[in-house]
């Protein structure tokens, strides 16, 4: 079947223009990838198209790139999916990242957020005389994120990333987790305690675009939202991130639903006016607009089953966790 | 200037076992490679690593007869055994660097069983231990802050008083050459998979470092050993890990028949690659097979089975066949998978030239032979990465540094590289040879060969540099420039197609993976010897070497 690629293409060479789209029209199997369109192109049509790929299955992570908008590995992306109605295939370099040429990104960025999190086990006292004893289903779990290829598709779209350039970003965050939930790591604390920083596990903004982007099922904001509980839980809980998770709970279990107007300042604490005082102009353009939470907060009818639920959801996990 | 005690070639598993074997003996140690570590084709090995462990109830000593056996006596003996002997120590040094393993009800280790082994010793992170082992040993690497050139491209071997004394490379990012001085240099660039079409290898498997080797005088040693997989994607050639056998798999042909009790009564399905292929291939030409193809059968093992521990193989099947292999058989064919021959290398990898070491799939120590058996080729390259790594580091502590001369030895490579860009581009590009080659070599050079096929292919070869000869490259610009990439890959692979060409007509017999119509049987009165392949300017020279036999006198093969 014939299809077109419609691409965007970028040469540091090329003075005259910063970056332009080409479209290129190939002929494939019905069950191709965009990358074996892309290869075809490379080989048959314009050899100075510049990609990266190599095990053509999913593995090496080399090929990620915006199929349609999104980041995909294109080697794991059909042509018939990717253009269902025939249309015009748009392929462009992965988002959050400086351009090299054409689909090529530079993933120095990428690599250094990577090695900002000690990504190396970190075990113990001296080492056992054979292989650390583990459970099966610890290790199991942990499969599910070594699974990550870093091929950077989650970091791509990132939207938290597009607006601060310090957070650790999904893939790097996912890779902590691997450390955090290995039962052979004896840091885990240091490490939560490093990710509970500023540019760490809070500033998520559980858009959900990472595990939609994620070709191999890791689910990165999972882990993000994981490695929360585990902080809270190994006692981080004074940070804005933790009081907002708590602010957030009290209120739902004392009133059924959100107070938005206590939620900010149990957040940040009642006595950090600057904090507070930055609230302000939010809370004016909220009341021009008649988007004022109510001053008293009323509890819904019949909140006594939300909190009947909540008794029920404590009692299981205090079941779980024994 | 840029300079190491010891620089490694390539960051697979091999390579980066070395770096980080050398930092430890305190050398000044860099990894180059033409691609970021994780992407290297370490992590398309997918069912283990072997290894004997004695509190399994496991002796080292039948590992190391079941590798003799597969490799049809054609494997060094003194070399098995120092794999086989040190495989226990290294699989818990991966297990400690961090590596997770699947393990028993106990937490220890768990194992699977595999192909060509009586007993199961294979152990294993899902279906994708490779991966998990090439992230670990990149961790590692963060961890000691060894130096990592990323997607350099290395030219050439710098020969200085009859050492190897660095490199030639080219920046692929900015189009730069450099010239990196070392002491030692240890090749672990890969085996030359692409060489062949189709082939379960990634792209980037091109043979740049058995070709930069044998151009720079280095031996390469029965390189007519190319092993087929028994279960490579239909198409694609995508691979299906072996593990699938090994979890109780089954092979069918057109008949629903398990046609393996007719090759291998007693190991069916896990008899050892080549046997397996050979069976497969026989189903095919005599017409039981399915448009060109057998099928493997996993429904059976259950969905739970298959979940847990052949994960990628749902996905792959899903992706690359557009089967679910819970409901379907997949249809699979014997393919180019890997090479046993390689750079020859001694014990502690150093190649015939002195200062170059190799290890990995681009190595021959010889513990593989004319067959490999699955799981052993990750063992292989942490083993002898290591061994090479410590040797090569230890030497050069009271080495002095070569005197090269820097600006001509660069000044020279960005001369061959212009030469290559401003070349007319009315020339043929590098893709349309690259893939004629891999179809020939495919044709010619398959699970069966013979005298006429392969003088054909020789000859075509011949064909094959004239017509590199006169290749030209369509991008002339510098900033990762990967139609110049593809280019050079072409040449190095072309060489590679000599010695392999050169070593299947020098052995006439059939033995392993060399399986010979027109001598279709093992023949150990001539043939108990590996074959040399080096380079002169007339063309491939020939050598024999004996085969290293210690405990295990060869006999009759049989699964």
């Amino acid at each position: 079947m014939e299809v077109t690629l419609s691409v965007r293409r970028y040469n540091p060479d090329d003075k005259e223009r910063p970056s332009w789209w080409q479209d290129y029209t190939v002929d494939v199997e019905r069950t191709a990838s965009v990358l074996d369109a892309l290869i075809k192109v490379r080989e048959e049509v314009d050899g100075s198209l510049s990609l990266r790929c190599s095990c053509r299955s999913a593995i090496c992570g080399s090929c990620a790139m915006r199929v349609n908008g999104h980041a995909h590995l294109a080697c794991n992306t059909k042509i018939i999916e990717a253009s269902q109605d025939g249309s015009k295939i748009r392929v462009e370099p992965m988002g959050n990242a400086a351009v090299v040429k054409d689909l090529v990104v530079d993933m120095k960025m990428f690599w250094d957020k990577v090695r900002q999190v000690s990504p190396w086990l970190q075990p113990a006292g001296p080492e056992p005389a054979g292989e650390y004893t583990a459970p099966n289903e610890a290790m199991l779990h942990l499969a599910g994120v070594m699974s990550c290829i870093m091929c950077g598709a989650c970091v791509s779209d990132c939207t938290s990333l597009e607006v601060d350039k310090n957070f650790i970003a999904p893939a790097a965050l996912a890779k902590a987790y691997r450390f955090v939930a290995d039962p052979r790591d004896a840091q885990t604390v240091e490490r939560l305690r490093m990710l509970n920083e500023y540019s760490g596990i809070w500033d998520c903004t559980r858009c959900y675009e990472c595990v939609q982007a994620c070709p191999k099922g890791v689910a990165p904001m999972d882990r993000i939202m994981a490695m929360r509980d585990k902080a809270m839980e190994a006692g981080f809980t004074k940070t804005y991130g933790a009081r907002h998770t708590d602010a957030f709970v009290d209120s739902i279990e004392h009133s059924g639903w959100l107070d938005e107007l206590r939620l900010p300042i149990k957040t940040v604490g009642m006595f950090n006016l600057p904090k507070l005082m930055g609230f302000g102009p939010v809370g004016l353009r909220a009341l021009m607009r008649g988007k004022m939470p109510p001053i008293f907060h009323t509890p819904v009818p019949n909140v006594k089953n939300v909190r009947r639920l909540f008794k029920k959801v404590r009692a299981t996990q205090g079941r779980e966790q024994k | 200037m840029l300079e190491h005690d010891v620089l490694v070639v390539g960051a697979g598993l091999a390579g980066m076992r070395a770096a980080v074997a050398a930092h430890e003996k305190g050398a000044n140690v860099a990894i180059i490679s033409k691609v970021h570590p994780v992407r290297s084709h370490s992590n398309a090995a997918q069912g283990g690593i072997n290894a004997a462990l004695t509190d399994r109830g496991d002796s080292w000593e039948d590992h190391a007869f079941d590798t003799v056996k597969g490799s049809d006596y054609l494997g060094d003996q003194d070399a098995i055994e120092i794999m086989c002997s040190e495989a226990g120590a290294e699989l818990i040094r991966m297990e400690h660097m961090g590596v997770i393993f699947n393990r028993d009800d106990e937490g220890k280790l768990g194992t699977r069983a595999f192909g060509g082994q009586r007993k199961a010793r294979t152990f294993f992170v899902a279906d994708f231990t490779g991966q998990a082992m090439l992230h670990v040993l990149y961790e590692q690497i963060l961890k000691t802050g060894v130096r990592v050139y990323e997607e350099w491209f290395v030219l050439d071997l710098i020969m200085h008083e009859g050492r190897c004394a660095g490199v030639t490379a080219l920046e692929i990012a900015t189009g730069r050459v450099f010239v990196i001085r070392a002491k030692t240099v240890i090749m672990c660039s890969g085996g030359v998979g692409r060489l062949f079409e189709p082939s379960t290898n990634a792209l980037i498997v091109t043979g740049d470092g058995m070709a930069q080797a044998y151009r720079a005088g280095a031996s390469l040693m029965d390189m007519e050993m190319v092993q087929y997989h028994p279960t490579t994607l239909k198409g694609s050639g995508v691979l299906i890990t072996e593990g699938a056998r090994g979890e109780g798999a089954y092979l069918l042909n057109s008949q629903g028949e398990r046609f393996m009790k007719r090759y291998a009564p007693n190991m069916m399905e896990l008899a050892s690659r080549d046997v397996v292929s050979r069976s497969e291939q026989t189903e095919i030409n005599e017409g039981r097979g399915i448009d060109g193809c057998v099928l493997l059968d996993c429904r059976h093992l259950g969905e739970k089975v298959i979940r847990e521990r052949l994960t990628q193989i749902v996905d792959i099947g899903r992706d690359f066949a557009g089967v679910d292999i819970m409901k379907e058989p997949i249809p699979i064919r014997p393919g180019m998978h890997y090479i046993m021959g390689g750079i020859k290398t001694d014990v502690d990898g150093l190649t015939s030239v002195p200062g170059l070491y190799a290890a990995g799939e681009c190595a021959n120590v010889s513990v593989h032979g004319g067959n490999r058996l699955g799981a052993n080729s990750l063992l292989d390259t942490v083993v002898f990465g290591r061994r090479s790594g410590h040797h090569a580091a230890d030497v050069t502590k009271d080495m002095d540094w070569p005197k090269l001369n820097i600006e001509d030895l660069a000044g020279q490579a960005e001369d061959s590289l212009q030469k290559l860009l401003s070349r007319n581009d009315s020339g043929e590009r590098w893709s349309k040879i690259r893939h004629d080659l891999g179809v020939d070599m495919d044709k010619y050079f398959g699970v069966y060969r013979d005298e006429r096929g392969m003088q054909t292919l020789q000859r075509n070869i011949q064909n094959y540099k004239d017509r590199y000869a006169r290749v030209a490259v369509q991008d002339k610009g510098r900033v990762f420039n990967t139609d110049l990439i593809f280019t050079l890959e072409l040449g190095f692979m072309i060489d590679c197609a000599e010695a392999i060409v050169a070593g299947g007509l020098e052995r006439k017999e059939s033995r392993g993976a060399h399986s010979r119509t027109d001598h279709p049987t093992r023949d150990d009165a001539n043939w108990l010897k590996h074959v040399l392949v080096t380079r002169t300017p007339k063309g491939p020279k020939l050598s024999h070497l004996p085969v290293v036999i210690t405990k295990w006198k060869p006999e009759e093969r049989k699964y």
